[in-house]
């Protein structure tokens, strides 16, 4: 590789979803994020770098060229927006669904439904799209509370297994959109550094291809 | 809130000294640049009624462009967020000549959303338009000027990304596909997200050929081999097509030799789709995520302004490339002064301002001496004369 790299990581599922993928690639780091404090990793590249950082915040970091490329879940992209990024690449990790749920049984009330949620664009988008009139909560997390204590009708949120949402009394009503980690390019690195670039998502993608 | 009250509105920045003398040497260097190569200045008005300003280049500039009502019409006015589509009016309306027209401009444009997160928007836009030609000859001239104008401004090294809209448009015209649908494939596009171009194209039912080569069309980009690699990808699609890549071909063979500059192909980057009409390219240097410059041909734009004429044009964000810029400011001269009545001093003082000097001239009780006041040698009567000695430091 003849330039450098920075690649975008957020920790936890992603981080390690990514791991095996990198590893195909030729690029190991040489700390764990979950032990160390440190935000950029070196790897066995000396021009490959990871900085780790929160999964929201990967397409800014991405966008804006403070890192080539970054590791992101098309829920983040859906709600960043995405427009200023390439994402060719779909890596089939972190898969799970973005959902609307709701306490289970109970009809859907009359009127202006309020909706808690930590995604408010595609929240907004959905609706939209369905003609229906909402009123949207922003929350930061633990969005199954909201209903339970009449803050909202609704959540939308990322549902893997459902377990949460069962524990809750909640069950999910409508699907919004799959949901998996893509490949996210800074277009200004692709063409600048386009050998480099084009040479990592390409073996990026022949993993994707053998996993 | 008392004590905000000197905030400046997000995006909207002031220029300090020594960087507004730095962009006013530029600009001048710029101005002097583009005459050079015949390019005649215009100046079009900061706020104009808004269907002019947003005519030609469609939804791109609407959500830009910030909008009041004219008290003595009660017409919508704008404030100019391109100064682009004004030229382009400038030479159908007004000037309206059959020859071809050169025209450069410089000054604010106000935008209602920064380009990024924090950014300017009130950029310094320079640029310059070239009307009458249709040919690949004028595109080049403009490429060229481009890269000369962000070389004259300090950037040493440019990298070129060059496109055309034509293949994209061609393709989507040969495969009939309806306005919703083209725009969702421009934007999967504009994105290369490959998965989601071939589940679009799988709801379609489009014939083989097309089908490849329009998924393959996020792949195309790369140095130059990328043409002929295009060249036969897309060997079934229509003749448009082939002129456009036929047009690329001939830019690129001037466009690699060019001096201070790597080029880069991508025929799937649709920048101003909605309002080009040709080739398109953009600059980019490292550290900066956005393009810096851009550019391209865009015929037909002055037609409701009543003449329709080739065009082909760019510009560039002047704050974002001294930014960027390398080149170093001049060191300050001066020389200081005393300040008093006398004649002779006054004359001395005069005569060295004539020649060029920077002189400044002590006010009685001031603070700060010769070098504070950033100057290098002092004016002192010496031997029954006024004469400039180094100060030391």
């Amino acid at each position: 590789m003849s330039d450098t790299l920075t690649i975008a990581l957020s920790k936890g599922r992603i981080f390690k979803e990514t791991l095996p993928l990198l590893a195909h690639a030729g690029i190991v780091p040489k700390d764990d994020p979950e032990k160390s404090r440190k935000l950029i990793l070196d790897t066995n590249h000396e021009k490959v770098k990871l900085v780790i950082i929160r999964a929201s915040d990967v397409p800014t970091y991405v966008e804006y060229g403070a890192a080539d490329l970054g590791v992101a879940g098309k829920d983040v992209l859906l709600e960043h927006g995405g427009e200023g990024l390439y994402e060719p690449l779909d890596l089939n990790i972190a898969r799970c669904k973005l959902m609307v749920a709701g306490p289970k049984g109970e009809a859907e009330p009359v009127g202006r439904m309020k909706i808690a949620t930590k995604f408010v664009n595609s929240t907004r988008r959905y609706y939209a799209r369905m003609g229906k009139q909402v009123e949207i909560i922003k929350l930061y997390g633990s969005m199954e509370l909201a209903p339970l204590v009449g803050l909202a009708d609704r959540i939308v949120d990322l549902v893997d297994t459902g377990n949460t949402l069962k524990a809750n009394g909640l069950e999910p009503l409508e699907h919004i959109a799959d949901i998996s980690s893509r490949l996210v390019v800074n277009k200004a690195s692709m063409k600048m550094k386009h050998d480099t670039v084009q040479g990592f998502i390409d073996r990026i993608a022949e993993a994707v291809e053998k996993h | 809130m008392q004590n905000d009250r000197w905030l400046l509105p997000e995006g909207i920045e002031e220029v300090l000294p020594p960087r507004a003398e730095q962009m006013e040497t530029t600009l001048r260097r710029l101005l002097d640049l583009l005459k050079g190569w015949g390019y005649e200045l215009v100046m079009p008005p900061f706020i104009e009624y808004l269907e002019s300003l947003l005519t030609g280049t469609g939804n791109d500039l609407d959500l830009q462009t910030f909008k009041l009502t004219d008290q003595l019409t009660g017409r919508l006015m704008g404030v100019r967020s391109d100064m682009t589509p004004q030229v382009a009016r400038i030479d159908a309306h007004c000037l309206k000549r059959d020859l071809p027209t050169r025209l450069c401009y410089m000054g604010t444009v106000l935008r209602t959303l920064p380009p990024t997160h924090g950014g300017n928007r009130s950029p310094m836009q320079v640029g310059a338009e070239l009307y009458g030609h249709a040919g690949v000859e004028s595109d080049l001239e403009v490429l060229r000027l481009m890269v000369r104008t962000l070389h004259t401004a300090g950037i040493e090294h440019v990298y070129l990304d060059i496109g055309h809209v034509g293949i994209f448009r061609g393709l989507a015209h040969q495969a009939n596909l309806d306005s919703e649908t083209e725009a969702r494939l421009f934007d999967a596009l504009q994105r290369k997200a490959k998965p989601e171009i071939a589940t679009l194209l799988a709801e379609r039912d489009l014939p083989k050929g097309l089908h490849t080569m329009l998924e393959r069309l996020a792949d195309l980009h790369g140095d130059r081999s990328v043409l002929e690699k295009a060249a036969s990808i897309l060997a079934e699609a229509d003749e448009p097509v082939h002129q456009a890549l036929d047009n690329l071909r001939q830019i690129a063979e001037v466009a690699v030799a060019l001096p201070g500059t790597s080029v880069h192909f991508d025929l799937a980057e649709l920048r101003g789709y909605h309002y080009h009409t040709g080739v398109v390219f953009a600059a980019f240097v490292p550290g900066q995520g956005q393009a810096i410059a851009q550019g391209g041909r865009y015929d037909e734009i002055g037609k409701v302004f009543g003449q329709a004429r080739p065009a082909t044009g760019f510009s560039t964000d002047l704050k974002t490339v001294l930014s960027l810029s390398t080149a170093k400011s001049p060191e300050v001269r001066g020389i200081f002064a005393p300040c008093d009545g006398d004649a002779a001093l006054v004359e001395a003082i005069d005569a060295l301002r004539e020649a060029g000097e920077r002189v400044i001239q002590a006010l009685p009780g001031q603070q700060g001496g010769a070098v504070e006041m950033g100057c290098d040698r002092e004016l002192v009567l010496q031997s029954g004369g006024w004469q400039t000695v180094a100060v030391h430091k």
